[in-house]
């Protein structure tokens, strides 16, 4: 397949470069919202939203931004879609806006969107910026949407606040608190990379390629990590 | 001294109970990242407590005496981050003239800061969900890094144990340090009460 033909770009996201289960990006609201599965759903959708429209319009402006103060310009762009996500969720769906709180202001610093500035939207055309946006923002709430329906299943016996019929009399409310949340995404995690096998090389070692604060320490952070493990 | 009372159930409960990194999932980036050695995972921590007391001394004073007065309430999202990313270039740059071996220390850490999303998570509770005063505001913030500060000081030493121990091809790397957080996370639900009791 064409590696950059548009639909592969599209693809990607889904799978090979899943932002959540093998980029390993945003993995704050990924635990934080997956408590429930309309409380994914929507995060999911919020952040597809903001992730689109920012990746179009630093894609527009990647001739005019100036190398040097590139991130601070994309945390702008990015956190003024987040603000008007945030006030048309509180105008329509208050109730989201309840149940997602400071999670909804925070995908300001959801790390995929600005990993995805930084990797994919500074260097390519406007186009193909969208459809990474799609892929990417749909990767990320079929990830959210998977977590949460194993946690909401099993923690709360039900789904989308539909309670299932002998489950709901079993509830393990281990799996809605923190703890579950961490335990699920690592297997989770590791049943992608058993079923992908050797196609998702992120896994172990994403690196400065996967890290979005890269821009900013200039690798010599994480290079530093890196040496002394050798 | 009922205010002091205040505090300390205040400072208790965001480094034991709602631990941001254990509880809430705010500045897993960073507790993954940079918790393999424990000097990093000290630098990261001290670093994080540096920047969030003093990220909310200055976006408290913005949010109350400009934002809100002029109708600005909207912009807090945009503001803020500014603000931080300003905030952590400034002192990176004032560690480095005036205390160059402090910078040395810690100035690796303050970029990654910027995008830390516990710093800004802190600045926006202290007035969205907390709605704190001013010195309450201050002690959440250094309460939420000394939390930070916990874990990633507990969590690194159990990441040692885990890079010596035997695992199954497919868990090697981030999935079992994930059910390692798990467990931490786990211990730190032994908290959930103690902040009742404290001045019972």
């Amino acid at each position: 397949m064409n590696k950059n033909s548009n639909m592969s770009i599209l693809l990607k996201g889904i799978l090979l470069e899943n932002p959540v289960f093998v980029l390993i990006l945003g993995t704050c609201p990924t635990l934080a919202t997956t408590t429930s599965v309309i409380g994914a759903i929507g995060m999911g959708l919020a952040a597809t939203a903001v992730l689109i429209c920012s990746n179009m319009v630093i894609s527009l402006l990647r001739k005019v931004i100036p190398d040097s103060v590139r991130i601070p310009c994309y945390i702008v762009i990015i956190a003024g879609f987040v603000t008007i996500v945030q006030m048309v969720i509180h105008a329509y769906l208050p109730e989201l806006y309840e149940l997602l709180g400071v999670y909804l202001a925070l995908i300001t610093v959801n790390c995929i969107i600005l990993g995805r500035a930084e990797m994919f939207a500074g260097k390519n055309s406007v186009g193909k910026s969208a459809l990474d946006g799609i892929g990417m923002g749909l990767g990320f709430t079929l990830a959210l949407l998977l977590i949460a329906t194993v946690r909401e299943v099993i923690g709360l016996g039900s789904f989308a606040g539909i309670e299932i019929p002998f489950l709901v009399d079993y509830k393990i409310e281990f799996f809605t608190k923190a703890p579950g949340g961490f335990l699920v995404y690592g297997i989770m995690i590791a049943v992608v990379y058993k079923l992908t096998h050797g196609k998702a090389p992120y896994k172990k070692e994403a690196g400065c390629k996967g890290c979005p604060s890269a821009a900013m320490c200039s690798g010599h952070s994480c290079e530093a990590t890196a040496k002394e493990d050798i | 001294m009922d205010t002091f009372k205040s505090l300390i159930v205040i400072l208790m409960s965001s480094v034991l109970v709602n631990n941001y990194v254990l509880s809430r999932f705010l500045g897993i980036c960073p507790f993954l990242g940079v918790s393999k050695k424990l000097n990093q995972a000290t630098g990261m921590g001290i670093s994080v407590i540096f920047v969030m007391v003093v990220a909310t001394a200055v976006t408290w004073p913005i949010q109350h005496f400009v934002l809100d007065k002029f109708g600005l309430g909207y912009m807090q999202t945009i503001v803020f981050i500014l603000v931080i990313a300003a905030l952590v270039q400034f002192i990176e740059m004032a560690l480095k003239k005036f205390l160059p071996s402090l910078h040395k220390s810690l100035g690796v850490y303050l970029p990654l800061i910027t995008t830390n999303c516990a710093v800004l998570g802190v600045t926006i509770d202290n007035i969205g969900e907390f709605n704190y005063n001013f010195i309450e505001s201050l002690v959440n913030s250094l309460g939420c890094g000394l939390g930070f500060l916990l874990a990633m000081v507990l969590f690194s030493g159990m990441r040692s144990k885990i890079e010596d121990s035997e695992i199954p091809e497919s868990f090697k790397g981030l999935p079992a340090t994930l059910i390692a957080a798990s467990f931490v996370s786990l211990a730190f639900f032994g908290f959930a009460g103690i902040v009742d009791k404290l001045f019972a």
